[in-house]
């Protein structure tokens, strides 16, 4: 922990740098779970966003009174807590899309990710900080939960958001829609990446 | 006279060498479909040519895309010799001619980069670089892989040649918006309807299927021609077609009217193709001789439990894709014994 880090670098870190998903490849189950359209995907997004938005701030408030022996079993209460909050509402707004998502909402308590952040960052770290730190990340998450939506609608179905983009001709690949254009969605994605930065790295020797 | 000085060479074995080179193997095989590829226009027409173009396309276009441009270490030769175009071809062979030519482009795309590319290159890969793209295209098309035309009435006539079907040139992304005749595949007629098909059609390869599997006498032929010039080990083409044969007439023996004849299974589908062609591949099958036995007969088994008891008429794709993740614990146990050890020793 450098004294002079910025609240943007923070912010942008989660985001790109150490993206949940290309980088620390955290979060996998609902990533392949429930990404077969670009709403779910958003959906799950916005759902764990919430979460760990809003763990990491009672975490990063409460950080001088948890017990270190039982720091974790703390946290779990804080997210489930929240995990609940995030069920109910999603039940309540959209009864649908509830059923869409099924169990992989109340799965959110155990994403890795939202722990991570809390023991590695909210509870060694100011409000300000974990709030900051928290968005980055819930952002990079969505955003990979987005690409990964997004493609396996358009090839898996034809539609992007519900509406078709190719004309009522489309051949729809039906690979996409199930568990294995997951896996492999995510493989090319991931290999995307790594080769962005593997170029970023021969580009600077 | 110039006389040398002379010169003490130190070399270990071996010292014979059969002087085959990856480049002359491969060509080898490719020129071995060449008959297959005649008998598919003989039946197919123009299709065959147009669907092996693609998925060629397919393979090689992405072979030259990944392959590093600029390498000290390295020529780029991956290109040239001609893995490639022979995965490009055999897929080609595997699909029905009906397929849109883009998805046999996308089938080599595949095929190429998450079958051979992403393990490493050739010689690297696990699986069967060809059956990996038709893998994905069942998988990703399951109606338009079992949507099967018939034969053409007068195979070989120039009008039947050149009767180019509409499916072929989708757009992609898109189905074709024209209806074709289809048909049932023979194992689709005899799974379904428990109708047999004559063994001289199938011989022949007068019946639907896909474009380089319905001709058994020209699998055979080239299949026997390969053997002789060593270009495959022989036992794993002949110990899938007896485990074929020896497992599907204990059904048949049973309850005849509702199995099919071990002749009709071994002459049907992509048995013969899949057996002489695919599960041959040097790099994704054994190299030992016991080995290449117990390879050969799982995937005879597996081939006859697919058929049989499965959900779909077809297995030998699947049947081979399993055995080549089984080939290295093959190898394990299948290792000659030492001359000198123990038979315990390995």
């Amino acid at each position: 922990m450098s004294a002079t880090k910025s609240y943007s670098e923070e912010f942008l870190k989660g985001i790109w740098k150490e993206n949940p998903v290309f980088i620390q490849v955290l979060g996998m189950c609902p990533m392949l779970a429930v990404t077969n359209t670009a709403v779910n995907a958003i959906a799950m997004g916005v759902a764990t966003a919430f979460v760990l938005l809003g763990s990491s701030i009672l975490v990063s408030l409460l950080r001088k009174v948890i017990a270190k022996p039982v720091r974790i079993s703390t946290y779990i209460v804080i997210i489930a807590t929240f995990v609940t909050v995030a069920d109910y509402s999603i039940e309540a707004f959209s009864p649908a899309l509830h059923r869409e998502l099924g169990a992989f909402i109340a799965l959110i308590v155990v994403n890795c990710l939202i722990l991570g952040r809390q023991e590695a960052y909210s509870s060694k770290n100011t409000v300000g900080f974990a709030i900051v730190d928290a968005s980055g990340m819930a952002i990079g998450f969505a955003f990979a939960l987005f690409c990964l939506g997004a493609t396996r609608e358009i090839l898996g179905f034809g539609t992007f958001f519900g509406s078709p983009i190719f004309g009522e001709h489309f051949e729809p690949w039906v690979i996409m829609a199930l568990p294995p254009g997951g896996f492999l969605m995510l493989g090319f994605i991931l290999l995307f990446f790594n080769w962005l930065e593997q170029r970023k790295k021969g580009a600077a020797v | 006279m110039i006389k040398k000085p002379m010169q003490l060479l130190l070399q270990t074995s071996p010292f014979l060498r059969r002087g085959i080179t990856t480049p002359r193997l491969m060509s080898e095989v490719v020129i071995a479909t060449i008959p297959v590829i005649f008998a598919a226009c003989w039946y197919f027409g123009l299709s065959a040519l147009l669907l092996i173009f693609a998925s060629v396309a397919g393979a090689m276009l992405t072979e030259w895309f990944f392959t590093p441009k600029k390498s000290s270490t390295q020529p780029s030769n991956s290109l040239l010799d001609g893995s490639g175009l022979l995965t490009g071809i055999l897929l080609g062979l595997t699909l029905p001619p009906g397929m849109a030519m883009w998805m046999a482009f996308l089938g080599g795309v595949v095929g190429i980069s998450i079958g051979k590319l992403v393990m490493g290159g050739l010689g690297q890969n696990m699986f069967n670089p060809a059956l990996v793209g038709r893998a994905f295209l069942q998988a990703a098309f399951p109606t338009a892989i079992t949507t099967w035309n018939p034969p053409a009435t007068s195979p070989g006539s120039l009008e039947s040649f050149t009767a180019i079907r509409e499916s072929n040139l989708a757009a992609p992304f898109m189905q074709s918006s024209t209806d074709a005749v289809t048909t049932a595949s023979p194992l689709g007629l005899m799974k379904f309807e428990h109708e047999p098909t004559p063994w001289f059609d199938l011989f022949i390869g007068n019946t639907a299927g896909s474009l380089g599997e319905t001709c058994a006498i020209v699998i055979i032929v080239m299949g026997v021609i390969m053997a002789i010039r060593r270009d495959f080990d022989w036992r794993i083409p002949v110990s899938i077609l007896l485990a074929v044969a020896a497992f599907s007439a204990i059904p048949w023996f049973i309850k005849p009217e509702l199995y099919p004849t071990p002749l009709g299974m071994l002459l049907s589908g992509g048995l013969l193709f899949g057996a002489v062609y695919m599960a041959t591949d040097p790099v994704t099958s054994p190299v030992t001789p016991k080995g290449a036995w117990i390879f050969g007969a799982s995937i005879g088994l597996l081939v006859v439990l697919i058929r049989l008891w499965g959900g779909l008429p077809e297995g030998v794709m699947y049947a081979i894709l399993l055995m080549n993740a089984a080939t290295p614990l093959i190898e394990r146990i299948a290792q000659p014994r030492v001359f000198g050890r123990g038979r315990s020793a390995v």
